[in-house]
């Protein structure tokens, strides 16, 4: 699939000295959604700044479906709608003005049919006369998401999109992304929030420290990175990990009653039969099996630790 | 050219005006006829008439310009200043809008504020004295340089400023004192010599004083200097600007 943002050897050092962003390469790929996953600090909301044009760039090349945004910034912008993270709106001005505000701000001619679609998309039609000092905070965010649709954008940034949202709302968001997708729109969301990325993205990139340390297919990384447990429900609780089974990453429940191995999926020999065994010649008996994949935040948390 | 883009900045202006009539029309109206009052009639009584010029209707350019400036700061670099403090700046930053067309929009939006101010003045002292122009083209031209030059000027200051406090300090400490020292309400060939050299240094001297020429036919400089002068400003805030968007400086950094 051919990639409509293409970000090759971006490098961001700031005046104060600080290295945000270091040799970033990432390509996305045209109507995909794509989350970038990374702790506070890593450089997520830099990258993005750099895209769209509010932070210049030390180093590097970015093109958006081949304009480059410094020669042809234009044609560059154009395609994308960026809501940020904080949420910043002129308080004293109406809805309605404010999301007509950017569409004009993008070049487009007014075209109130969209806006109202937009608004009432997100549920914010009859808020339109309100000023934006008078919402809700859910109801900003969707202000600022209405915003960056009003221009009708080919690839659409969430910063941190349901950082402090309700469950209600982050359901919401997650399903108007959905059907953003399903209209050909790209999405790229950063996000600390793993549940989001695993909920919604085809494309996991994890940023740490200014390096993209990975880029993978969500599924194919949750394969090939993920642990798995075995949870075995004992017969009879024990006091302590016995001297036989000490050898296995085991870890005995407080009451005693449930013992959980914890493996590589992928490995040669992940130890499970011989486990199997060494708990039948030791005596430990057990009355029911469950194995668990582990989940996204696990894979990411065991990630950015191997990092030095 | 983004025209959209630059009509959708300045009807936002506009519209931040009218929204706040009081504070941006009806305030600046009111002290500048205060000022008239005061000085019209406190040192008018005193000063019957400078270079055969009524004293009321001598201030009157004065006072015009003494908005113009202060307004013109205070219009642009409030009008940048706060979308950075706020950091709705980002959608203007991340717009296919050019430097060029944000400064056309911006410095547009304060200027004509301004203009519109000084006309309002205008009309408003010509309820006290009576008025003559006998310049009216030349009028307007000084009345659109000041603004733009004073906009541009404003909008220089918003993007420098890091806080309110920087964003009052300018206007306060050096255009305040600059403008009341630059002959609003007095001839600078009423000062004694050495006094009217230093303040031949005061680049509001030529904006009052070609503005001043523009209405009765006098000045205390020449007119062909007062416009020099005023069109090197006009230039010099251009390059700083074209230097700030080159740069990125406090913007983009």
């Amino acid at each position: 699939m051919p990639s409509i943002l293409s970000i090759s050897g971006v490098s961001k050092t700031y005046a104060t000295g600080f290295t945000a962003l270091k040799e970033v390469n990432l390509d996305i790929q045209r109507g995909e959604i794509f989350a970038l996953l990374g702790p506070n600090g890593a450089g997520k909301t830099t990258l993005i700044s750099i895209v769209c044009g509010i932070v210049n760039r030390s180093s590097g090349t970015v093109t958006v479906d081949g304009h480059d945004i410094n020669k042809d910034y234009r044609a560059a912008r154009s395609l994308i709608g960026l809501v940020p993270q904080e949420l910043t709106i002129d308080a004293f001005e109406s809805v309605w003005a404010t999301v007509n505000y950017s569409r004009g701000l993008f070049g487009k001619p007014a075209n109130p049919a969209f806006v109202e679609k937009v608004l009432r998309d997100l549920s914010l039609w009859d808020k339109k006369d309100a000023k934006a000092i008078t919402l809700s905070g859910g109801m900003k965010r969707r202000l600022m998401i209405a915003k960056a649709l009003s221009h009708e954008p080919r690839i659409l940034f969430l910063d941190e999109p349901t950082a402090g949202v309700d469950v209600e709302l982050r359901q919401d968001m997650w399903a108007m992304v959905r059907r953003l997708r399903e209209d050909g729109v790209t999405i790229i969301l950063t996000t600390h929030y793993i549940e989001e990325a695993e909920a919604m993205a085809d494309r996991v990139g994890v940023i740490n420290r200014g390096e993209i340390i990975l880029v993978e297919n969500k599924a194919e990384l949750m394969r090939k990175l993920g642990r798995k447990r075995l949870v075995l429900e004992l017969r009879n609780p024990l006091t302590a990990i016995p001297e036989a089974l000490s050898r296995y990453a085991l870890d005995l429940s407080p009451d005693g009653g449930q013992l959980t191995y914890t493996y590589d999926n992928q490995a040669e020999r992940p130890g499970v039969a011989s486990l199997m065994r060494d708990l039948e010649a030791g005596g430990v008996q057990f009355r029911d099996i469950d194995t668990q994949n582990s989940s996204l935040e696990e894979i990411f948390v065991n990630l950015v630790r191997r990092e030095p | 050219m983004n025209l959209r883009a630059v009509w959708a900045i300045y009807r936002m202006e506009m519209a931040r005006a009218f929204r706040t009539v009081l504070q941006s029309i009806v305030s600046p109206v009111i002290s500048t006829s205060l000022y008239f009052v005061v000085f019209g009639s406190a040192i008018g009584s005193r000063i019957t008439e400078i270079d055969g010029i009524s004293y009321g209707a001598f201030i009157v350019p004065g006072l015009i310009m003494l908005s113009l400036l202060t307004q013109s700061i205070s219009n642009a670099s409030f009008a940048i200043y706060f979308p950075k403090f706020v950091g709705s700046i980002y959608e203007l930053l991340s717009a296919p809008v050019s430097y060029l067309e944000i400064v056309i929009a911006y410095v547009g939006g304060a200027a004509t504020k301004s203009i519109i101010l000084g006309l309002i003045i205008l009309a408003t002292a010509s309820l006290f004295v009576p008025l003559t122009i006998l310049h009216p083209f030349w009028m307007l031209a000084f009345l659109v340089l000041t603004a733009v030059t004073f906009s541009l000027f404003g909008f220089i200051i918003g993007i420098w400023a890091k806080s309110f406090e920087q964003l009052q300090l300018v206007p306060l400490l050096i255009i305040t004192p600059l403008t009341f020292l630059g002959g609003s309400f007095y001839s600078i060939n009423m000062l004694p010599e050495v006094w009217r050299t230093i303040t031949l240094f005061n680049p509001v001297v030529y904006l009052i004083s070609g503005f001043r020429w523009s209405f009765y036919g006098k000045s205390d400089v020449s007119v062909g200097v007062s416009l020099g002068m005023t069109v090197v400003f006009l230039l010099i805030c251009i390059a700083i600007v074209a230097w700030i968007f080159r740069t990125g400086y406090r913007l983009r950094n």
